[in-house]
């Protein structure tokens, strides 16, 4: 029975939630419905983590657990094949924080909210689908069910240049989509046996167990899923679509995006592009670490000038995601398990930004920091908030960004060549700019005079808004003082990974 | 001694702070105020139990593994790390690295203890008094629990790794603290620009300890700097590498040192400190004159031993210091406020320090340089942050940071005077006021080393008597100012006097205190002997002439200063705009970096490579319009299509036939 696997319930109640929400009416039941469902999904993340650390404790060594296997596509051997390791789970614990603190963060969307939560739904039905499964052609379909919902969450609920940055957005992430595909195929055939019989396979282990691709048909994929993943993971050059995509999209959709959907970037990278094309990874690694160098600076100095407060975020995101897409690239234990805490790290830190700016949009009506000041004065609880999540983001210790940078940085050292050290100490230069940024950002519109006397009226957060924050903040802060479980987690499901690459050396 | 005391000085202080920033707002000023002194005191009282069992029992202590560690083996001072939690590890091939946090109890961490704790206490005590009324005044009380944490656990560091946590963690609890009138634009600035000079400072820092810990692969002080090891491992390892003429381990060193410059504000990354004296008055006491700016001093004499291998790096920093004092004795002679000139007094105190640490070696005088160095912060700690808690209740008084809007005090202010008089011949070097003896140590380790610095240093001292003596009778003789006729200043109330009256109590008696006997290079009780001949009494002739010169030209309002600054005016001019350090780097910030650098990534990003992006879009668009007049719909239009292609394929076919 399909449903005894515990795994599938994470794409069972984002169906559940829009059956629900189908049948809703009122704007209370569709709130009912929302809270109620994302909080299952909260509890089933944090019920399948403490599983999963148990059986780890109790000494099981498979690589995925909670396996299950539905063939639902024969004559290609398509499955639906779900299992998690320690990162995919960590991965769906914060997909489930973000969704839980997103629903309660649009509590008050306009207009249509049904088709809105539907939307949103759907999509986060796309994310966990992807988190879980382990066969690379239902985990490209989960990648694309969550692309979609997009286009219209953003054309329709969206703010600003809505049409133009949908499209932009969507057809750009399509575009990747399209490498994508072409690199998922061409693993495919040439994939080797599967473990029933069948003469390719999709699934992840079976691949990587086979290693059976030629050097110079990795040399061909490595590019092609990289950078088909590398676009939503905002990689340079392919990170023009952010900034619009952020800048327009309503609030929870931007802490959705930001927080859950990029790191399906940074996750593909590593779970696709490297663990199954490990010769490739070692020897092209070089040119991406190029581009994600190029990204981290790029990002952080972009976010300098910006005026409006989701593009500075929005840039921010380049430059930290850029960050994850490095680490990962350094391919060694240490820098990669950065690359997860970074993605973690980002996720939260970045929907709690966008959920910050959100409500203080939806109080200012104008997003420029020219025509905003002294906010702190006047909504104190949104202004600690925000520093909060400032701090988070120029890597204050105690919070998570500082963990995951750092883990990053001494992993990366640990190359010891001339044209590792220069893009490494690039990359740490961005902790200066990153604090010249975000301070700026804060000195503008926190501190100092009020700029615009109608502010004065303006209330502070509402219930569900400190609730939303709250969340967040306890994670980011859970994260920063506690990194050490985290961190052996996640360094312990490297080690497939880890023993696939250096066999490829 | 167990670990109940170290756990309890790190809990307390933090504790508070959480208490104080998430219930603060519901509390009465009184309530916070006295939940704020209490935790604090409470600290305090730990700390001095701890550093008193430390330095003055012989018994041992109790680590968190069981283990019995006695304080003092064969006369040497032992270094005791109370308990070492692993909070993240790092797995690489070359072995593990894992980031500890723990309580290294050894000489300077105790002598750190007892500076941290009273100031901080004094510093609570006296807001009190001079943030009365103030709004957020519960915050305040937060944000200095949260320095007093931060401090203590960057002074108990037993890695570099934690260290660099709490520097981190310093640099923001004084970002809050300096930004505390957030609503004024002036002091947003400077907040910001602290910290972000620090941190520019600390990615220096950073990468330096990236570099030492690839080597060493360990960030623990101990090890770090015990005989034989981290040596073998650069011998090895570090000997053959060598980048621009250094050896790594001598950039590894200087890059760290750079966090400390940062920190202590050495040039040229000084900048910011005078600009934090917008921060309230007992802020700038505690923060930016008696513990945070230390740090970096701190943090040269806990890695002395790894310092001393490269010698290259104490030869540096003897030299930043030098310049950096010189400076900013000339121009604290210049500037009008006098929180500015106390800031620039401090950075070149801390310089003094500094030197002092970069002269230090085991054959001169048995490491002299690194005891004084260590003797001087502890006394300046006392004496800079009496005269910054004087300067609190001047202004406190008179609402104005300028000492043109001060003259003729002393009658108005008795106690002010007085201990603002004590700190002044303290810092002077006068006896038998404490600076007299940590400087008079500090000036042999100089001389010994060479004598090159040692009058370069003296000069610097006599400088150091003539402004604060400037300072002194500007604010208390001079001129009385006819404000206060309307205004008259008085005294500060107790919260505010007792403070002053007690550290200059302590300012009078530290200097007899046998610091060589507690807290040394290597642990080795050391006597203190002044040498009179050669450096007390002409130090001493020096400074009292400097006080004359002060006396003679500002005891009474005269013209003498002008006629002084007008026989070298651009000096005067460039002096009292500290030599245009803050317009070279608004410069380079401003016009190079934001104008220059930043813009034009942000051009080009939109303009280029989301032009190609819009671009594609613009052709795809173009091209399907221009190709749709094909589908026209028209069955004439296809058919003419049907037969020419018809025509073109049998062509085709026949030619590739024949």
């Amino acid at each position: 029975m399909i449903l005894s696997n515990i795994l599938i319930w994470f794409v069972i109640i984002p169906m559940l939630m829009l059956a629900g929400l189908a049948v809703c009416r009122k704007m209370n039941q569709i709130r009912a419905v929302m809270v109620v469902l994302s909080t299952a999904l909260l509890v089933l993340a944090g019920y399948v983590c403490v599983s999963f650390l148990e059986l780890r404790a109790a000494g099981v060594q498979d690589e995925m657990l909670f396996q299950g296997h539905w063939t639902w596509y024969a004559p290609l051997n398509i499955k639906l094949s779900v299992g998690v390791d320690g990162i995919s789970v960590l991965m769906l614990m914060l997909s489930a924080i973000i969704v839980f603190a997103g629903t309660f963060a649009s509590w008050k969307i306009d207009p249509l909210p049904r088709n809105f939560f539907l939307w949103f739904a759907l999509l986060s039905m796309g994310v966990f689908g992807f988190f879980i499964t382990i066969d690379i052609f239902t985990m490209f379909m989960f990648y694309e069910v969550a692309l979609i919902p997009m286009y219209l969450l953003i054309g329709v609920w969206g703010t600003g240049r809505k049409e133009y940055s949908a499209m932009k957005l969507t057809l750009m992430l399509m575009g990747g989509s399209a490498f994508l595909m072409l690199g998922l195929l061409g693993i495919y055939w040439h994939s080797g046996p599967g473990a029933d019989g069948a003469a390719h396979t999709w699934n992840i282990l079976e691949i990587a167990r086979n290693n059976s691709i030629s050097t110079g048909w990795q040399y061909f994929l490595f590019p092609m899923t990289f950078v088909g993943f590398g676009v939503l993971g905002a990689m340079f050059p392919f990170h023009t679509w952010s900034p619009d995509g952020h800048a327009c999209a309503p609030t929870a959709v931007s802490m959705l995006h930001a927080g859950v959907l990029m790191k399906l970037g940074g996750y593909g990278c590593f779970r696709i592009a490297i663990y199954l094309l490990p010769q490739a990874a070692n020897d092209l690694a070089w040119i991406f670490i190029v581009l994600t160098g190029i990204s981290i600076v790029y990002g952080a100095f972009s976010a300098c000038v910006q005026t409006d407060l989701k593009y500075i975020n929005a840039y921010s995101s380049v430059s930290h995601c850029g960050m994850v897409l490095f680490a990962i690239l350094m391919l060694n234990t240490t820098a990669m398990t950065g690359a997860i805490l970074q993605m973690l790290s980002h996720g939260l830190m970045t929907a709690l930004f966008f959920a910050l700016i959100g409500m203080i949009y939806g109080r200012t009506h104008t997003r420029d920091i020219r025509k905003m000041g002294g906010l702190m004065q006047i909504m104190p609880y949104l202004g600690v908030c925000y520093m909060i999540a400032g701090f988070a983001s120029l890597g204050l210790p105690g919070l998570s960004g500082f963990v995951a940078e750092m883990t990053i940085f001494f992993g990366s050292f640990e190359h010891a060549d001339m044209f590792h050290r220069v893009f490494v100490i690039a990359a740490t230069c961005s902790i200066v700019i990153t604090a010249v940024y975000i301070l700026r950002v804060v000195g503008k519109l926190l501190l100092g005079k009020v700029q615009d006397e109608h502010h004065r009226q303006l209330t502070d957060a509402t219930w569900w808004e400190r609730l939303s924050t709250v969340t967040l903040i306890v994670c980011i802060t859970a994260i920063g003082c506690f990194p050490n479980w985290i961190n052996e987690t996640i360094q312990q499901s490297f080690i497939p990974i880890m023993k696939n690459l250096t066999a490829a050396i | 001694m167990d670990i109940t005391l170290p756990i309890l000085i790190l809990a307390i202080p933090i504790a508070m702070f959480l208490i104080l920033g998430l219930t603060g707002m519901k509390m009465s000023h009184k309530m916070a105020g006295v939940l704020g002194i209490c935790g604090m005191g409470t600290t305090m009282v730990l700390s001095y139990i701890v550093a008193y069992t430390y330095f003055f029992s012989s018994g041992s202590a109790i680590t968190a593994d069981g283990m019995s560690m006695p304080f003092i083996v064969d006369g040497v001072r032992q270094q005791i790390q109370m308990f070492d939690v692993t909070w993240l590890s790092w797995a690489f091939e070359r072995g593990t690295l894992t980031v500890n946090l723990g309580f290294l109890l050894d000489p300077i961490s105790a002598m750190m203890l007892v500076v941290i704790t009273t100031i901080s206490f004094f510093v609570h005590l006296y807001s009190w008094g001079y943030m009365e009324g103030e709004k957020g005044f519960q915050r305040f009380y937060a944000f200095l629990s949260l320095f007093s944490f931060s401090m203590l656990g960057l002074v108990v560091a037993t890695n570099i790794f934690q260290m660099y946590i709490f520097w981190e963690l310093v640099g923001v609890s004084s970002y809050l603290l300096i930004g505390f009138y957030y609503k004024l634009q002036s002091a947003v600035a400077a907040s910001k620009k602290a910290f972000i000079v620090t941190r520019f400072a600390d990615l220096g820092m950073l990468i330096g300890i990236l570099i030492l810990s690839y080597y060493t692969k360990t960030f623990n002080f101990i090890d770090l700097t015990q005989a034989g090891g981290p040596e073998e491992v650069f011998n090895t390892i570090g000997s053959g590498s060598v980048f621009m003429g250094c050896s790594v381990l001598t950039w590894a060193l200087v890059l760290i040192f750079t966090g400390g410059m940062g920190k202590s504000a050495m040039m040229p990354l000084h900048i910011w400190l005078p600009d934090a004296m917008e921060g309230p008055t007992p802020v700038s006491a505690l923060i930016h004159a008696a513990t945070m700016v230390v740090a970096g001093v701190y943090l040269v004499a806990r890695m002395f031993p790894l310092y001393l291998m490269e010698p290259a790096s104490l030869d540096f920093i003897t030299g930043i210091g030098a310049i950096t004092a010189l400076y900013a004795a000339v121009v604290a002679c210049t500037q009008i406020d006098i929180k500015r000139v106390l800031a620039f007094s401090t950075i070149s105190q801390i310089a003094f320090m500094m030197v002092s640490l970069g002269v230090a070696r085991p054959e001169i005088h048995e490491g002299l340089g690194y005891m004084a160095s260590m003797f001087h912060l502890f006394t300046h700690a006392m004496f800079k942050a009496l005269l910054f808690l004087g300067a609190g209740a001047l202004i406190h008084a008179v609402h104005s940071n300028d000492y043109t809007a001060m003259g003729g005090l002393r009658k108005y202010m008795p106690i002010t005077h007085w201990t603002f008089l004590i700190g002044c011949l303290a810092i002077a070097g006068i006896w038998p006021f404490s600076g007299f003896f940590s400087k008079d140590e500090m000036l042999s380790a100089m001389y010994g080393y060479s004598t090159f610095w040692g009058i370069w240093m003296t000069a610097v001292a006599g400088l150091t008597a003539f402004y604060m003596f400037r300072l002194y009778y500007l604010i208390f003789w001079w001129d009385e100012n006819p404000h206060y006729k309307h205004h008259t200043p008085h005294d500060a109330p107790w919260q505010m006097s007792l403070p002053l009256i007690i550290l200059a109590a302590v300012s009078c008696v530290a200097g007899f205190i046998p610091f060589g006997e507690l807290v040394t290079w290597n642990g080795e009780p050391y006597h203190i002997h002044i040498d009179w001949v050669g450096v007390a009494i002409p130090s001493l002739c020096v400074a009292a002439a400097a006080i004359l010169l002060a006396t003679i030209m500002y005891r009474k309002k005269n013209s003498l200063p002008d006629k002084v600054a007008a026989i070298w005016p651009g000096l005067w001019t460039a002096a009292h705009h500290r030599f245009y350090w803050d317009e070279i780097y608004m410069f380079i910030t401003h016009k190079i970096i934001f104008n220059g650098i930043c813009s034009a990534i942000a051009w080009f990003d939109r303009h280029i490579i989301d032009g190609t992006m819009d671009m594609f879009a613009k052709v795809t668009q173009k091209t399907s319009y221009a190709i749709r007049g094909f589908q026209s719909g028209s069955i004439q239009a296809y058919v003419w299509w049907y037969f020419l292609g018809a025509v073109a394929l049998a062509a085709v076919t026949a030619w590739a036939i024949l």
